[in-house]
């Protein structure tokens, strides 16, 4: 029983990282209409700085995450300026190869700087773990700041949806361009904004990831990369408690599939249950339900 | 002789009442119009008609045949085509395969023969090209058959999708407003087609438009809808009358 | 006389496709019995010819009728193993002849089979989501065959999904599948000469198709579904049916992949979404629904980073830039403006302009 507590625990963690990087996933499609491919392999570069920060220049845990989000969040807004904006109005397969371009470009940039060999990255957390239940159950300090951290982003996103201009905008842009522009929404700014949180946010998850699994390699955020995707569609691509809800769900259903089933088809048990998901409802649990006009 | 008899049909969109109690009924090779006011649920009737929407009840009859609630494809092979409001062409295939899509029921060969190119390939698709030019010749569009669809004139656009309903050999032809979008030299050719589509090809054809200048010039019986409901039916002279028709068009 | 014309254009552009391949299937054996192919040219004959094929099979399902399918490289692993399979359990046995014709047949079949069996709920779903259900099930496949222990004694055969001893595999058995480290010895069948008569059966069926009466129905899918089913198209049997095609397709790219290899693995570079994701990239840049821009590009993309191999670790980066760049400057509206303003055709025409004046 303490061991299935601790199964569940881990997985709530492992989702709270999925439900993190998803939020970015989700955003973005649902703001610019398009699967940022490359998404996954912004959390590796977050990761390498804040691995350099902490490794190199011998810079403090918290300043190094925040150098880590402040690369991000730049390197975001960069690559939709560059990559992403001339490309507004082509069609969406044009916009996917692009972004797997840009997701080439950048781990093969990864692998010259930094080398094809795995580092081992420093936790950035230095928290006791909490022991419960006789110590049957310990919980690691990445495992709780992964949980806390993740309920912090939820309030702090939604509020700021909800509350702000710039949520508001986001809103607007979402539901119809064109109109929103024609209210006076700064349109390009918004999706920049939109590519900045997502890239700010893949950092934070960047560090949590590689504290938790402590290997960082160039290709370090692909995998975590496709299972966020995964658990975004899940919940429903476009709204954000269905990111929250589909990455908690993924990391749990992972964890339990490895410690009760197979630790070797754990992926296949996640990709099966989110295939039965889609069968049954087509948009994710949350997604909308869209008619066609005849 | 009646080819469509349509008796209490109905659909409701959660609480909305979409159409309510429709009524119609289409003698064989009748000239038919369903007009009425913007939203009044004419196209509604039409996905109605051709499965698109199943109705909340109910019952559609085509020639003696209870059609309600049965698959898009099952009523178009039943016997009823369509063309849409806003223009549904194949717009990367040429203006010939788009009629050759329309054929697709009409001739047949297995895939097999298809991928082998075996004798039938040949002999059917002669066939069927000759049949489609056909069709092209009839709505002038024989000279545009290698343009893609996409490529063609609005007005042409709308004519090619009358072809390709044709093409499947139907029984009743529905057009959804086949003269939006056009200027007034093209809608009086386009009547002259219909009429010519009616008389060469035994059609019996309903059509929803707001031209009234084409509605009074080629139907013979109309029907007026209002929010969901039949407000009018009967001959188009006497319909295009009434008092309370033309209070549903202009308003109070 | 104009519907005669019509189909000798489409036989005619078939013909040109195929001949490409011939033509350099012949320019090809004259360097190679010249001496003038280097080693890496040789060895990259045959996975040119495996890549083009699953390009053209991929723009099947994503240019002809229009569906996002991110799990191709799935259904070549299926391909990949059954046949593997089915030559090592016979090598002794049969000839190696009629035993690779029907391990190209059994490949292909049982990945048509598997794709129409995937077909069947998934292509309900739209879109982006079917894409991301076609690559859970490349991984969902590529996972399993991972852990899937065959072999064989006097007893018959044995199976585990745990790991080889489970399978109480008497003293003289043999293993046939051995999870992660995946088929040995499989018979080295695959040649060039093969890989190129089945690339060329495998444009032919896809073009010939196209140009048929089910091919329309599969476009017209593509173009305008709901007028599609308007005018008494079979929706769900003419996409089942382009899918399964293009799956089988892609399960004899993998007979070839599969027999060209002494040591078979599913592994993430060579059966996951990142190879399903580099064969969506030939395609699209081939030209959507254009087959011979596939086979052109597939050859142009998989030569271009071996071409490139003295820049090492660049190549790969250079490849990335290269495919951004492109997207860019074929859709991007200011690159559309520079293109028209300095088009060869417009350049071309200012010159005959000035020569009239």
């Amino acid at each position: 029983m303490s061991s299935f507590f601790s199964y569940l625990i881990n997985g709530i963690s492992l989702g709270s990282i999925y439900a993190i990087i998803a939020l970015g996933y989700t955003m973005v499609y649902g703001i610019a209409k398009m699967l940022n491919f490359a998404h996954g392999d912004v959390i590796m570069v977050g990761s390498y700085m804040a691995f350099l920060a902490m490794g190199s220049l011998g810079l403090p845990p918290v300043v190094a995450v925040l150098l880590a989000v402040v690369v991000c969040t730049i390197l975001g807004i960069t690559i939709e300026k560059i990559a992403y904006k001339p490309l507004r109005k082509a069609p969406s397969l044009a916009v996917l190869i692009t972004a797997i371009g840009v997701s080439y470009f950048l781990q093969n940039t990864a692998l010259l700087v930094f080398g094809a060999n795995t580092k081992m990255f420093t936790s950035v957390i230095k928290l006791p773990p909490v022991i419960l239940g006789d110590g049957g159950v310990n919980i690691s300090g990445e495992t709780q700041v992964a949980i806390v951290v993740c309920i912090i982003i939820m309030i702090v996103l939604t509020t700021f949806i909800k509350k702000t201009k710039a949520g508001q905008a986001m809103l607007a842009v979402s539901e119809d361009k064109g109109a929103a522009e024609l209210m006076g929404v700064n349109v390009n700014g918004t999706i920049s904004l939109t590519f900045a949180i997502g890239s700010a946010l893949a950092a934070i998850a960047g560090v949590l990831l590689c504290s938790a699994y402590p290997t960082l390699s160039p290709y370090t955020g692909s995998m975590p990369g496709i299972k966020a995707f995964v658990a975004a569609v899940f919940g429903g691509i476009g709204s954000i408690p269905g990111a929250f809800i589909g990455g908690i769900l993924l990391g749990i259903i992972e964890n339990m599939s490895k410690a009760y089933i197979s630790s070797q088809l754990s992926d296949a048990i996640v990709f099966t249950v989110l295939i039965i998901v889609l069968l049954v409802k087509p948009t994710g649990i949350l997604g909308k339900k869209i008619n066609e006009k005849v | 002789m009646t080819l469509l008899d349509v008796r209490n049909l109905g659909i409701s969109f959660g609480g909305l009442r979409a159409v309510d109690n429709f009524e119609i009924q289409i003698k064989k090779g009748q000239l038919y119009g369903l007009i009425g006011p913007n939203g009044a649920g004419k196209t509604t009737v039409f996905n109605l008609l051709t499965g698109v929407y199943k109705p909340s009840d109910g019952k559609i009859t085509l020639d003696g045949k209870n059609i309600t609630g049965a698959a898009t494809i099952d009523i178009n092979k039943a016997g009823i085509a369509r063309t849409f409001q806003n223009i549904r062409l194949f717009k990367d295939l040429s203006v010939l395969d788009n009629v050759k899509v329309g054929l697709h029921n009409q001739y047949s060969y297995s895939t097999i023969t298809g991928i082998l190119r075996l004798p039938k390939y040949f002999k059917v698709e002669k066939e069927m090209n000759e049949k489609a030019m056909e069709l092209l010749k009839v709505f002038d569009l024989d000279k545009e058959a290698d343009f893609l669809a996409s490529n063609l004139p609005y007005g042409k656009q709308r004519k090619l999708e009358i072809a390709r309903a044709l093409a499947t050999n139907p029984k009743l032809l529905l057009l959804d407003e086949p003269a939006a979008g056009m200027n007034p030299n093209e809608t009086s050719e386009l009547m002259d087609t219909i009429r010519f589509v009616r008389d060469n090809f035994d059609m019996t054809i309903l059509l929803i438009e707001h031209d009234m200048k084409l509605v009074s010039g080629i139907c013979e019986e109309l029907t007026v809808l209002n929010f969901g409901q039949v407000l009018a039916k009967g001959k188009t002279a006497e319909v295009l009358n009434d008092p309370q028709v033309i209070k549903a068009y202009l308003g109070e | 006389m104009k519907t005669k014309m019509n189909l000798t254009k489409s036989t005619k552009s078939t013909l040109i496709t195929v001949g490409i391949v011939v033509v350099a299937y012949i320019v090809m054996q004259i360097l190679g019995g010249a001496g003038m192919l280097s080693s890496l040219m040789k060895g990259l004959l045959v996975p040119l010819c495996i890549y083009a094929i699953m390009a053209v099979s991929l723009n099947l399902t994503v240019g002809i009728l229009g569906e996002l399918s991110l799990g191709h490289a799935g259904f070549m692993c299926v391909g990949a193993f059954v046949s593997a399979f089915f030559s090592l359990y016979f090598k002794e046995t049969m000839a190696a002849g009629p035993r690779f014709i029907i391990a190209i047949i059994l490949g292909g079949v049982v990945a048509a089979l598997s794709g129409l069996l995937i077909g069947i709920p998934v292509l309900r779903l739209r879109g982006d989501y079917l894409a991301i259900v076609t690559l859970a099930f490349g991984e969902i496949i590529k996972n399993i065959i991972n852990v899937m222990y065959v072999g064989r004694d006097e007893q018959g055969i044995h199976f585990s999904m745990k790991d080889a001893y489970s399978m109480n595999l008497s003293s003289e058995g043999q293993i046939l599948i051995n999870g992660a480290q995946g088929i040995t010895g499989t018979p080295n069948d695959s040649n060039f000469t093969v890989a190129a008569i089945l690339l060329v059966l495998t444009l032919i069926i896809v073009l010939n198709l196209v140009n048929s009466r089910p091919g329309r129905a599969i476009m017209a899918i593509r173009d305008n579904r709901i007028a599609a089913e308007s005018v008494g198209i079979n929706i769900t049997k003419f996409k089942l049916l382009a899918f399964s095609i293009s799956a089988g397709l892609a399960g004899i790219a993998g007979v070839l992949y599969a027999h060209n290899l002494s040591i078979l693995q599913a592994q993430p570079k060579n059966f996951g979404y990142n190879m399903s994701i580099m064969i969506l990239v030939y395609v699209v840049l081939g030209g959507m629904g254009n087959i011979r821009g596939s086979l052109i590009a597939s050859v142009i993309l998989v030569l271009l980073p071996e071409l490139m191999r003295q820049l090492n670790d660049y190549r790969m980066l250079i490849y990335s830039i290269v495919l951004i760049v492109m997207m860019i400057f074929n859709w991007s509206p200011k690159a559309k403006e520079f293109r028209e303003k300095y088009s060869i055709k417009r350049l071309l025409g200012k010159k005959t302009e000035k020569g009239e004046a």
